[in-house]
């Protein structure tokens, strides 16, 4: 009967595939609402994501401490724009990190402010500059006020 | 059955009745179920009010711990630059991380085309990100079950679970995943989900100035944004391929791929 050798070889390693699937699979891995195609997985991936750490607070998160800037803010044209925007994201400020880094690159003003013609783009609506013959290497912040979006005083 | 049983009964019986009718009233279990609204995301472009400023993928690559200067993004923003002669210039340099600040189009190769405001016939922008579609390919070839569709619509990635092997990367029509270079798995746009579902907006979408990115549930009808997907005239990117996408745009142009 060596003939049924293989066989055996064949049924004794389904054998250990069966025995070893529970232990590796975990408990949660499964068909979900979606189904097989789209819904086969491991459900406790779903609170991992829900859990991953919130960085950008939002303007309402600044407004309680710093409700003179934010008031400032409001009543100009630069009102539309996060404070996270420049002043990067909150994270757990003030307790971490304590200081904000802010922004204060001619980079960050031209991301809006360099002027394109592009007539179909809401773009073409922001005032621009060029930004070679418009002072360049200088500060927008040293004539500019960001919050209060203005000419030079 | 005497008189006397008979109206024992029928006092039990009506009372009975009469309890589980309280109950029912005290606590409304239909009332319950009904309570759980049924969720399903939708997102909204609009390309007439998006103007560049790479906000959007700048609070994405943050939020989502991208590392920043790496060429790879869940999210980036296009430019369209379309000429009187027919001519159709396309760029997303660095994924518009830092904005479109020049009018030069990178034409990829290290050349740049230096186009002047009187030879455009349209110029626009277009920020893309995850379609999260209905019927998505990259879940249907994942041969692990490590990227897969929640109840709500987001498609996700397992990191645990994911070995690598490029298969969604390859498959999705829209060239939306990418190998994150830290955690050496496929990454992708989930419309921040540990952000929606909090309550909270996506990141690209609380960045945005102008309202250019809208998210919501387009189950429900009374959301602001279902009713301009259901009412107004939107369109979705490569329908041909029957992926039902649920990331829709106002003022799709027939350049944009």
């Amino acid at each position: 009967m060596h003939v049924l050798r293989p066989l055996y070889v064949v049924l004794g390693l389904v054998a250990i595939i069966l025995a070893a699937r529970p232990l590796i699979v975990p408990k949660d891995f499964g068909i979900y609402e979606r189904g097989y195609m789209f819904g086969w997985y491991r459900k406790a991936n779903e609170e991992d994501w829900k859990n991953f750490k919130v960085k950008y607070q939002g303007r309402d998160y600044c407004q309680d401490c710093h409700g003179e800037q934010f008031q400032l803010l409001r009543t100009s044209a630069h009102t539309i724009i996060e404070c996270e925007n420049c002043h990067g994201p909150a994270l757990d400020h003030p307790s971490d990190p304590q200081k904000l880094l802010i922004d204060r690159g001619r980079e960050l003003c031209l991301r809006c402010h360099t002027a394109l013609p592009y007539p179909t783009s809401k773009r073409a609506e922001i005032k621009g500059i060029d930004a070679d013959a418009h002072n360049p290497g200088l500060e927008c912040s040293g004539c500019h006020d960001p919050h209060r979006a203005s000419k030079p005083t | 059955m005497n008189r006397r049983g008979f109206l024992k009964l029928s006092i039990k019986g009506a009372a009975g009745i009469a309890f589980a009718k309280g109950l029912d009233e005290i606590f409304r279990p239909r009332q319950g179920l009904a309570a759980v609204k049924p969720v399903r995301w939708g997102f909204l472009v609009d390309t007439y009010k998006c103007i560049g400023c790479g906000f959007c993928v700048r609070a994405c690559k943050l939020e989502n711990e991208i590392p920043y200067e790496a060429n790879v993004s869940r999210t980036w923003v296009e430019r369209y630059v379309i000429t009187k002669d027919g001519r159709v210039f396309a760029d997303a340099p660095k994924e518009a991380r830092n904005g479109f600040t020049t009018n030069r189009v990178d034409l990829g190769m290290g050349r740049y085309q230096d186009i002047k405001g009187e030879y455009i016939d349209k110029a626009f922008f277009v920020p893309k990100l995850c379609n999260q579609c209905d019927k998505p390919p990259c879940v249907q070839v994942c041969p692990v079950g490590a990227t897969y569709q929640t109840a709500d619509g987001v498609v996700l990635v397992d990191r645990k679970w994911c070995i690598g092997c490029g298969y969604c990367i390859m498959a999705c029509p829209y060239g939306m995943r990418f190998f994150h270079p830290v955690h050496q798995v496929a990454e992708k746009c989930n419309f921040c989900y540990h952000r929606i579902t909090k309550g909270m907006k996506p990141a690209c979408v609380q960045a945005c100035p102008t309202g250019a990115r809208k998210i919501g549930n387009i189950k429900d009808a009374q959301d602001p944004v279902a009713n301009i997907i259901m009412t107004q005239r939107v369109s979705i990117h490569k329908p041909e391929y029957g992926t039902n996408p649920q990331v829709y745009f106002i003022g799709l142009s027939e350049e944009v791929r």
